[in-house]
C-alpha cells in the first residue's frame, strides 16, 4: 500500500478503470507483489488464517441469524431447531460454536508470536495496538455470542460477567442496570446482546482493515527481528506467501473439522444444553476456554473491584508492551535471557488457564495469586528490567546472510 | 531449552496434583459402557435405539417430556429406522391441543408426525405437585446435558479418544445407582439416595426393575439393559444427525488431508527457487 503501485493494467478496460478507481492495483500491491521477508517461518501465517476465521464466523454467523430466535422465551428451542430441523444447520451451529475457539487458538499463537519475535517494537506500535483492539473486540463478540443460546452457562456467565461492572464505586449498581435493559439478565439483555453479537465482527473487520493496512506500511517483522535491506531479503507475496499460508490454512481447516465433525461440544459445556433458569444456579460457573486465564486473575484477589481491575488491567498491559519492552533487539533469537522468560510466561498463561477452569478455594486460589504476581511482574518488571541489562547475541547483517548460513531450506 | 522442559513438569505438577485437590467432591466415576455410537464411524444400533423407546415410553414418560422431538423423525435416516406409517401410528397414540376451530374453540386431536411429544403436564407446577415438589427435566437433550469429571489432565486425552459419551455414561449409571443410603447420610424426605447423583438425594424414585418392559427381541429384560437402551435413546433425541455428521466429517477430513498434502508439495516446487 505504500509507495506507487507497479501494477500494470493489461486490458482496456482495467486500463480505464485504473485512471479512475485504482483498486487492482491497491490488490496487486498489497496481495502479489507485496514484498516479505523470505525467512518467515510457519507462525507467521496465522494472521492469513485469523482473516479466514473472520470470514468463516460472519458466514455461518449470517445463516444462522436466518434461523436463530433472540427472545429468552424461544432462544434455546430455536438454537435446537438449527440443530434438528434445519437442512445442515447442525454443520452451521457446531462451526460456528467451535469457529469462535479455533478463532481465539489462532489469535492466541498469533500474539505469542508477535511477543517472542518482538514484532510490536519500533515502528510496528500502532500495528500492535490495533491487534490488541481486534482481541478485545474479540473476547467481547465471543461473550455476547455465548450468551445466544440460552443455556444455563450463557445466562449465568452473562451475569457474572456484566455483574464485574457493579463493582464500579457509587454508579456501579445503575451502570449494571443499564446494561441489563432491567433489573436482572433477561430478555432485554439477550436482545441487546443479540444485537451487538452482530455489529462487532464488522466492527472487527474494519479494525482488520487498519491493521493489515499498518502492517503493509511498515512491513512484516521476521523471525531475526532486522530489516529487509532490498529485494535479497524479500520475496513477492504471490506465489511464496499466498502458497504458504494456503497449505498451513488448508491444515488448519482440518484441525477445525476433526473438532466439528468430531467432538463438537468438547469446548463447551454440558450445562448450556439446559435452558437459562434464574432460580437454579450452577455448581460451578466458568467461562469459555478463552477467557479462563483472565477469570484466574479476577478470582485470585479477593476484593471484587481490585479484581475487576486487575483483569482489565492484564489485557491493557498488553497495549503498552512497545514502552515495557525498549529492548532495540526484537527477536528472542538473540535475547537468550528474554527468551528463557518468554517461556516461563506461556506456561504461566496455561496455568492461569487451567486454574480458572477449576473453583476458587483452597490451594486454586493461591496457586491463582502467585501466577497473577508473576502475569504481571513479567510485564512491569521482568521486561523493563531485560531490556535495560540483558546481553543480546550479536545480529546477523541482513536476512539473506542469515538464511543462507542456516543451510538455506530449513527455515522455509 | 530447560526452561520448556521445566514448563512441562510445572503443566504436569499442576495435573497430578489436581485430583488430589478435588477428589472428596466426586461420587463414584460412572462405567465406561461400550456404544455403537462412539468413535469417528460411530452409528446408532436401530434395535437398542428402539427398544430405547420402548422404555421411554412405557417408562420414563409418564413424568420425563420429550417436547423437543417430533414424530416423524422416528422415521430419519440416522435414527430408531421407523418406517414414516409406524412414526404415524406412534403420533396418532397422543393428544395434542388444536384449534381454534370455526367456532372459536380449542379442542385437542390426535397428533400427526410433525407435532412434538407433548408434554405430560400441562405445566412446570403441575409436573412439581405431581413429583412431590421436583420438577422432571425435559429429556429431549439430556444425553448432552449431563457430564462428569474425572480431574486431572484425562480432558486432554479425550481429544485423541474422541470420548464424547460423558452423558450416556452418566444416565446409564444414575439409573442403576440407586440403593440404600449409607449409615449418617440424612436424606431429605421425598428423596431417594442414589449414588451417582451430585449430593446423592434424587427426587425420582428408581425407575427400572427387571422384566418391567418387555422385549420382542430376545435382548435381556435387566434393569442394566434397560438403562443403557434407554441412554442410546436419549443420545439419539440428543444428537439425531449424528451419523450424517460423521459420515460428513469423514469425507471433509479426507478432502483437505489430500489437498494439504497436495499444497504441501506445491509450496515445496514454488519455494526451491527462492532457495536458489
Amino acid at each position: 500500500m505504500s509507495g506507487h503501485s507497479t501494477y500494470q493494467p493489461q486490458s482496456a478496460f482495467m486500463k480505464w478503470m485504473e485512471r479512475r478507481l485504482p483498486i487492482a492495483g491497491l490488490v496487486h500491491s498489497s496481495f502479489i507483489a507485496y514484498p516479505v521477508p523470505r525467512n518467515l517461518n510457519y507462525w507467521w501465517t496465522f494472521g492469513g488464517i485469523l482473516a479466514f476465521m473472520l470470514g468463516a464466523q460472519i458466514v455461518t454467523g449470517v445463516v444462522l441469524v436466518m434461523h436463530y430466535t433472540p427472545h429468552a422465551d424461544m432462544a434455546f428451542n430455536s438454537v435446537e431447531h438449527i440443530m434438528r430441523d434445519v437442512n445442515y444447520g447442525w454443520l452451521l451451529r457446531y462451526l460456528h460454536a467451535n469457529g469462535a475457539s479455533m478463532f481465539f487458538i489462532a489469535v492466541y499463537i498469533h500474539m505469542f508470536r508477535g511477543i517472542y519475535y518482538g514484532s510490536y517494537k519500533e515502528p510496528r506500535e500502532v500495528l500492535w495496538i490495533l491487534g490488541v483492539i481486534i482481541y478485545l473486540l474479540m473476547m467481547a463478540t465471543g461473550f455476547l455470542g455465548y450468551t445466544l443460546p440460552w443455556g444455563q452457562m450463557s445466562f449465568w456467565g452473562a451475569t457474572v460477567i456484566t455483574n464485574f461492572f457493579s463493582a464500579i464505586p457509587l454508579v456501579g449498581e445503575t451502570v449494571v442496570t443499564w446494561l441489563w435493559g432491567g433489573f436482572s439478565v433477561g430478555n432485554p439483555t439477550l436482545q441487546r446482546f443479540f444485537s451487538l453479537h452482530y455489529l462487532l465482527p464488522f466492527v472487527i473487520a474494519g479494525v482488520v482493515v487498519l491493521h493489515v493496512w499498518a502492517l503493509h506500511v511498515v512491513g512484516q517483522n521476521n523471525p531475526i527481528g532486522i530489516e529487509p535491506k532490498g529485494d535479497k531479503d524479500t520475496v513477492p507475496f504471490t506465489p511464496y506467501a499466498t502458497v504458504k499460508d494456503g497449505f498451513v490454512m488448508v491444515c488448519f481447516m482440518a484441525f477445525f473439522a476433526y473438532f466439528a465433525f468430531y467432538i463438537p461440544n468438547y469446548l463447551g459445556h454440558a450445562d448450556n444444553y439446559i435452558p437459562a433458569n434464574p432460580g437454579v444456579t450452577p455448581t460451578h460457573i466458568v467461562p469459555e476456554w478463552y477467557y479462563l486465564p483472565f477469570y484466574a486473575i479476577l478470582r485470585a484477589i479477593p476484593n471484587k473491584l481490585l479484581g475487576v481491575i486487575a483483569l482489565f488491567a492484564s489485557i491493557l498491559v498488553l497495549a503498552f508492551l512497545p514502552w515495557l519492552d525498549s529492548s532495540k533487539v526484537r527477536s528472542a533469537r538473540f535475547r537468550p535471557l528474554y527468551r528463557q522468560f518468554f517461556w516461563i510466561f506461556v506456561a504461566v498463561c496455561i496455568g492461569l488457564g487451567y486454574l480458572g477452569a477449576k473453583p476458587a478455594e483452597g490451594a486454586y486460589v493461591i496457586a491463582s495469586q502467585i501466577l497473577t504476581v508473576y502475569y504481571f511482574a513479567h510485564f512491569l518488571i521482568i521486561l523493563p528490567l531485560l531490556s535495560r541489562y540483558e546481553k543480546t547475541k550479536p545480529l546477523p547483517n541482513s536476512i539473506s546472510e542469515s538464511v543462507l548460513k542456516a543451510g538455506a531450506p530449513a527455515k522455509a | 531449552m530447560t526452561m520448556q522442559r521445566s514448563f512441562l513438569a510445572f503443566a504436569l505438577a499442576i495435573g497430578l496434583a489436581a485430583p488430589a485437590l478435588a477428589a472428596d467432591e466426586h461420587a463414584p466415576l460412572p462405567t465406561k459402557q461400550k456404544w455403537s455410537f462412539s468413535g469417528p464411524f460411530g452409528k446408532y444400533d436401530r434395535a437398542q435405539l428402539q427398544r430405547g423407546f420402548k422404555v421411554y415410553r412405557e417408562v420414563c414418560q409418564s413424568c420425563h417430556s420429550l417436547s423437543l422431538v417430533a414424530f416423524r423423525t422416528l422415521a430419519d435416516p440416522g435414527g430408531p429406522g421407523f418406517t414414516i406409517a409406524q412414526a404415524t401410528a406412534v403420533a396418532a397414540e397422543y393428544k395434542v391441543p388444536g384449534g381454534p376451530n370455526d367456532a372459536g374453540e380449542m379442542f385437542e386431536r390426535p397428533a400427526g408426525p410433525a407435532d412434538r411429544f407433548p408434554k405430560p403436564f400441562a405445566n412446570d407446577n403441575a409436573a412439581r405437585a405431581a413429583n412431590g415438589g421436583a420438577l422432571p427435566p425435559d429429556l429431549s437433550v439430556m444425553a448432552k446435558a449431563r457430564t462428569y469429571e474425572r480431574g486431572g489432565l484425562w480432558f486432554l486425552l479425550d481429544i485423541v479418544t474422541q470420548y464424547q459419551e460423558q452423558g450416556p455414561d452418566y444416565i446409564t449409571a444414575l439409573l442403576q445407582g440407586y440403593e440404600d443410603a449409607p449409615k449418617g447420610f440424612e436424606l431429605p424426605s421425598g428423596t431417594n439416595y442414589n449414588k451417582y447423583f451430585p449430593g446423592h438425594a434424587i427426587g425420582m424414585p428408581a425407575p427400572l426393575s427387571d422384566g418391567q418392559v418387555t422385549y420382542d427381541d430376545g435382548a435381556p429384560q435387566t434393569v442394566a439393559q434397560y438403562s443403557k437402551d434407554v441412554s442410546a435413546f436419549l443420545m439419539w433425541t440428543a444428537e439425531p444427525h449424528m451419523e450424517a455428521r460423521k459420515r460428513l466429517g469423514f469425507q471433509v477430513m479426507i478432502f483437505l488431508l489430500v489437498f494439504a498434502v497436495m499444497l504441501y508439495f506445491t509450496k515445496k516446487k514454488v519455494w526451491a527457487s527462492a532457495h536458489a
